[in-house]
């Protein structure tokens, strides 16, 4: 038996599901809420194995500013987002990579349409969570979003992804 | 309806700059009509000194990068002899690409399509089958140079006319903002290392270059972030701050914050955080500088738009390039100073969070570029408003004009020095 057999994926995609479902629907306290304390969102630029600590990325937020972000999001004056974007995701090719004591590595590919005013934008990549149990319930200590197209031209990317 | 000043697509008649330009207010199909586009590629882009690349991009032998002058392809190589050269990415054969890769080390570029190879410097090195021209030798096209190439401070600009002011004329008074710049740096140089990120914008790109110094915006366009994070930006900008704006000339421009960071009076301040944070970097400072390291730490870095598409915005770099007469894309990264590890992690993750398309500031700004390019379809009122500041704006001690911090003084500059590049030689 392989470790990734021993853990509940049925449990684990049932998280990515609504960890997606809040981000499509832009419910910002539920969705932060699902962050450990040390949580890490990434999405790199370039190429998928930067170093972030030298490179630029797209996003790179530690716990604080994943908070910063939300708050923002929620003044109602992230004008990038106002109106807020139609989103819908699709997530699926769900793997896990590892386990390692309390915390699972898992991937899986995304495909997200974007509708605004302005037009239909179409985001895919590769997602990356570890998710840790904390008090009982599943939480993301890490998301990196691995977009097919990082090397490329990107339009605003203000919601979340 | 009753008659436009200027009607849309007036006619087929080339436009008439004097007209669409004039001292307090612009035609607002300057940003719409692709006409225009086209004679500001023309006019400005294939002609004036745009801003390339840097040097350390290019750091070893062989390195070489592709970059872009408006819609054109460029190569910045560095030679074997360490001369750094703009090459137009074209075939000299049949105008295939002949570099895909956005960065690398060689020595040549062999276009894919008939195997023609061409050294870094742009000579023609070889091509197969020669006896198709009568044999080896016989062909000495190369790859395309853009026509000047200069470098201040290890910034490189090209400009396609072969005559034309100097980079040093061009600059001016913007040349000193650079040295400003990179005086940050313990070994007085910047390095641009970080990698950019890539931002469409369907905004037409002077909408860019005039909100770079645009000090009425931030108020409202980053109020949000301003409310929710601990920022300084805010006052700066504020209707009683003692900065200024400034026209240097040949369309560059700057918000000059030294008089708020010098009353602040703190070194680095002007980054927002303290000497305690970053002791190696002040003592390396102090070290070069001697006493003169207190101002220079006090003043803190630049911020200033280089006509038509350097922008220093303090830590970070970036690049407009224009597509068409509605697309831009802004290149942005985080400035590193050579010789100050423990300010580069800081300027990277301030960077980070603050630009591209996810940028805690830039996601809004281009917010409101694209929805300006959406409003400025619409026919009425067909100016834009150029006047605020207009009745206070003064000579500094250079002779130079400067309007109080939210003055649109630097817009003005901009606009100045577009009509007479879109109207050198006469209108057509």
């Amino acid at each position: 038996m392989t470790t990734a057999e021993a853990v509940d994926v049925r449990r684990l995609e049932q998280f990515l599901y609504r960890e997606a479902r809040l981000a499509d629907e832009h419910q910002f306290e539920a969705w932060e809420a699902l962050w450990t304390d040390d949580g890490l969102y990434w999405v790199p630029a370039g190429a998928d194995d930067i170093d972030p600590m030298t490179q630029m990325s797209v996003i790179y937020d530690n716990r604080r500013r994943i908070s910063t972000r939300i708050a923002q999001l929620q003044t109602g004056r992230r004008y990038a987002q106002v109106p807020s974007s139609r989103l819908r995701r699709t997530v699926s090719n769900v793997e896990v990579l590892a386990v390692d004591g309390a915390e699972t590595t898992v991937q899986a590919n995304f495909v997200l349409v974007e509708s605004r005013e302005r037009g239909k934008e179409v985001w895919a990549g590769r997602y990356t969570y570890r998710l840790r149990l904390v008090d009982g319930e599943l939480r993301m200590a890490y998301k990196k979003v691995a977009l097919v197209d990082n090397a490329r031209v990107l339009p605003t990317l203000a919601f979340l992804i | 309806m009753t008659q436009l000043d200027i009607p849309p697509q007036a006619g087929r008649a080339r436009p008439r700059y004097e007209d669409l330009v004039q001292p307090a207010r612009v035609h607002g199909s300057l940003y719409t009509r692709p006409d225009i586009f086209a004679d500001e590629l023309e006019r400005i882009w294939y002609r004036t000194w745009v801003y390339v690349g840097h040097v350390s991009e290019v750091a070893r032998p062989n390195d070489y990068v592709r970059k872009n002058i408006g819609p054109q392809d460029v190569i910045m190589t560095r030679a074997k002899d360490g001369q750094v050269h703009l090459l137009l990415n074209r075939c000299a054969h049949r105008g295939n690409l002949v570099c895909e890769a956005d960065a690398g080390n060689s020595s040549s570029f062999r276009c894919p399509y008939h195997g023609w190879t061409f050294r870094n410097d742009g000579d023609l090195l070889g091509y197969p089958f020669s006896q198709g021209y009568g044999g080896r030798g016989q062909l000495t096209e190369g790859l395309s140079h853009v026509a000047r190439v200069a470098v201040h401070q290890g910034f490189v600009f090209g400009s396609m006319a072969a005559d034309g002011p100097t980079l040093a004329e061009h600059l001016g008074p913007a040349a000193d903002e650079i040295d400003r710049l990179v005086r940050l740096s313990p070994e007085g140089e910047v390095e641009i290392t970080a990698g950019f990120l890539k931002h469409r914008t369907r905004a037409n790109w002077k909408l860019l270059a005039e909100n770079e110094t645009d000090g009425y915006h931030p108020q409202f366009v980053h109020s949000s972030i301003f409310t929710v994070a601990e920022s300084g930006i805010g006052t700066l900008y504020g209707e009683t701050s003692t900065a200024v704006t400034r026209a240097l000339g040949n369309g560059h421009s700057e918000n000059d914050l030294r008089p708020e960071f010098r009353r602040l009076g703190q070194p680095l301040g002007w980054f927002g955080t303290t000497e305690s944070k970053v002791p190696d970097y002040v003592a390396a400072m102090r070290r070069v500088h001697g006493d003169a390291a207190e101002d220079i730490l006090i003043e803190g870095a630049p911020h200033v738009m280089v006509f038509p598409n350097l922008f220093i915005a303090e830590i970070q770099l970036f690049t407009l390039q224009p597509l068409a007469a509605d697309l831009s894309v802004q290149h942005v990264t985080a400035i590193q100073l050579k010789g100050a590890p423990e300010m580069n992690t800081r300027m990277l993750q301030q960077s980070i969070g603050s630009v591209g398309p996810a940028g805690l500031l830039l996601a809004d700004d281009t917010e409101m570029y694209e929805r300006n390019q959406v409003g400025l379809g619409e026919l009425r009122p067909e100016w834009l408003d150029l006047r605020r500041g207009l009745h206070r704006e003064r000579r500094d001690e250079r002779g130079l004009t400067i309007g109080d911090a939210t003055d649109e003084t630097g817009m003005r500059g901009f606009w100045a020095h577009y009509r007479q590049l879109m109207t050198e030689g006469g209108s057509r």
